[in-house]
């Protein structure tokens, strides 16, 4: 175990620093002067001494290697730089937001998890059947719906009918959760929808793989009641891929809310970082990006490792 | 009592399951998956009306009437007009010719080259292997949306361009499956067998496990069909996608749609009608297919 631990903890290091890199050759190669912006646009009024001393006050006009370097180094003691529109440090912009986007996340996971572990142990022991297609067609339909257009109408029915208006600031549960409640039921439901569907899928088809095992066989030829079979037996073998599909789906979110927050006009993680490669901001796009890498590393690490903790053959190979 | 059991004859004679024609297989497939037959209708649709959108339509998708702006759906204009006075429903049908293009262009780039990746990998191992492998985990951790974000930006919003982006996150998932696909089959023992006669890996490749792929890489292709749409969808909702005037259902939705939905809900209505049926369409058809092609998931 100990070995196999090490492994994939080394493993992380090649990864993260290849996104690293990729996020920040991707940002030099869009095209656009973060310093012509910050001075005025295109409207052809700066000199050049000006937009010679901007550049140098970014740091912009250090050779790639170095500022990549100097970034990267500061990257690993957690100092991702200050925003170079707002002068503010990145940590500092992200957690103003990120509590919305996370508190977004962690709702619709749990709706996922209530909603799908049942419907789709269900459509797994009734497959075929009326309940199993009702089941199967509501857990297509929500991969189906875009994200987006299930809030323009959920959108569009508060407003027709109880003149509702999005919500300009946003307030934390710790200090009005009634009125957070209200802010973020309607996003939550839309991004649970799509969650729950998935993971219902994956309950169903995993379920339905477990359920044809020898050991299943012996369990019904005892004489079981269908109930324990499913529950004892199966439900525990087939839980391992949904666990997974859950963590990574998680990890992706995050990155994945730039829709749902862009529709309800949250102020999210999501919205921030379309914004900041729109104003070409390297330092929160890189820091946003690098972030978000790490936690996908990090729950997929998770993940291998209650696999490699639950199926022993992992471990040895 | 002379009553005869004809169990060793009935036993003896009993004919062997006959092998299915290709029609006897559709047959087959419309009685035991009816939600799959559903979804290949819906897909058929869709390729009718993408085919035919110039003779069915009975207006322009470009051209609008401005004296007819935010017309309610008649029998004049079935779905409505937009705020250009453009006819709705012809809009939505040549939309459908975009998403088949997206879908299938995206979907089947990021697969192939993903499948050719994946049998790369399993088959040369080694070094090969884990670089292909960390690439691939780049590709993973990386945000998707940034990721179409970057190339939108950098390429300009064009139709070719929204494909790169949807295609390149494909990859690294395809790539996978088809690796563990072929390193199972590589371990089987006729391959072994084939290898110790003599044959070229070519041969090995192309002949064993390719074919032995080819049945994931179809239900991936069949998955990610109905997720490039949306991609599609929601890049150009987000203005990252193809540039107006182009009849996108995605972009259809963006911007003016939201703007006017309470004088013309139609327009946010309708395009996200179609969005939606044909994903569903698609994703309906690919499990029925996985289920019909997947052992594992054969009824028992």
């Amino acid at each position: 175990m100990r070995v196999y631990l090490a492994k994939r903890i080394l493993l992380i290091v090649p990864t993260l620093l290849g996104v690293a890199s990729l996020v920040f050759v991707i940002m030099r190669v869009i095209p656009g002067d973060v310093a012509l912006l910050i001075l005025g646009g295109d409207s052809g009024q700066i000199d050049r001494a000006q937009l010679a001393a901007m550049h140098h006050r970014l740091g912009l006009d250090q050779p790639l290697v170095v500022q990549f370097g100097t970034w990267l180094w500061a990257a690993l003691h957690f100092d991702f730089g200050a925003s170079l529109w707002t002068g503010r440090p990145v940590v500092e912009e992200l957690l103003v937001r990120l509590p919305l986007s996370l508190e977004l996340a962690i709702l619709a996971t749990i709706v996922a998890v209530v909603l799908a572990i049942p419907f789709g142990m269900l459509a797994a022991m009734r497959q075929d059947s009326w309940l199993d297609y009702v089941i199967r067609v509501i857990s297509i339909g929500g991969l189906a719906i875009p994200s987006f257009w299930a809030g323009i109408l959920v959108i569009l029915f508060l407003v027709i009918n109880f003149g509702w208006g999005p919500p300009l600031e946003f307030t934390p549960p710790w200090v009005d959760p009634w009125a957070n409640f209200q802010q973020m039921v309607w996003p939550v439901v839309t991004v649970g929808y799509r969650y729950a569907a998935v993971t219902t899928r994956m309950t169903r088809s995993t379920l339905l793989e477990v359920m044809r095992e020898d050991y299943i066989r012996t369990a019904w030829a005892k004489g079981l009641a269908e109930r324990v079979i499913v529950i004892r037996h199966a439900l525990k073998n087939a839980m391992l891929p949904v666990i997974t599909l859950i963590g990574t789906e998680f990890a992706f979110l995050i990155g994945g809310l730039v829709v749902t927050e862009t529709v309800f006009t949250l102020n999210g993680v999501g919205r921030f970082v379309v914004d900041a490669v729109a104003h070409r901001d390297y330092p929160v796009v890189q820091a946003l990006v690098f972030v978000i890498a790490f936690g996908f590393v990090i729950v997929n690490l998770l993940i291998d490792l209650t696999y490699a903790w639950f199926d022993p053959r992992i471990r040895y190979r | 009592m002379s009553v005869q059991y004809p169990l060793v004859e009935a036993s003896a004679s009993a004919p062997l399951a006959q092998r299915l024609t290709r029609g006897d297989q559709v047959v087959k497939f419309i009685r035991t998956k009816p939600l799959g037959a559903a979804g290949a209708a819906v897909i058929l649709a869709m390729m009718f009306v993408a085919a035919f959108a110039g003779t069915l339509a009975r207006y322009d998708p470009y051209q609008g009437d401005y004296s007819l702006q935010f017309a309610r759906p008649s029998t004049e204009h079935w779905l409505g007009t937009d705020e250009f006075g453009r006819d709705l429903l012809t809009r939505i049908m040549y939309g459908a010719r975009i998403a088949l293009f997206v879908g299938f262009t995206a979907s089947f780039t990021g697969c192939t080259l993903g499948a050719l990746l994946g049998v790369l990998s399993a088959y040369w191992g080694g070094t090969v292997d884990l670089l292909l492998e960390r690439l691939m985990d780049i590709l993973l951790a990386f945000p998707q949306l940034i990721l179409a974000l970057a190339i939108a930006s950098i390429l300009g919003p064009a139709i070719q361009n929204v494909v790169v982006a949807i295609a390149i996150p494909i990859v690294p998932r395809v790539a996978r499956v088809v690796r563990a696909t072929a390193l199972s089959v590589k371990e089987h023992q006729y391959v072994e067998a084939v290898q110790a006669l003599g044959a070229q890996r070519k041969r090995v490749v192309f002949q064993h496990i390719v074919p032995n792929v080819m049945t994931p890489y179809i239900i991936m292709l069949t998955a990610q069909f109905g997720g490039a749409i949306l991609a599609e969808a929601a890049l150009s909702y987000l203005g990252l996608g193809t540039a107006d005037p182009t009849p996108s259902w995605g972009l259809m939705l963006s911007g003016s749609a939201p703007l006017y939905a309470e004088k013309a809900p139609w327009m946010a209505v309708f395009p996200g009608v179609a969005i939606s049926l044909g994903v569903f369409g698609f994703n309906l058809f690919g499990d029925s297919l996985r289920d019909a092609l997947d052992p594992k998931l054969r009824r028992g």
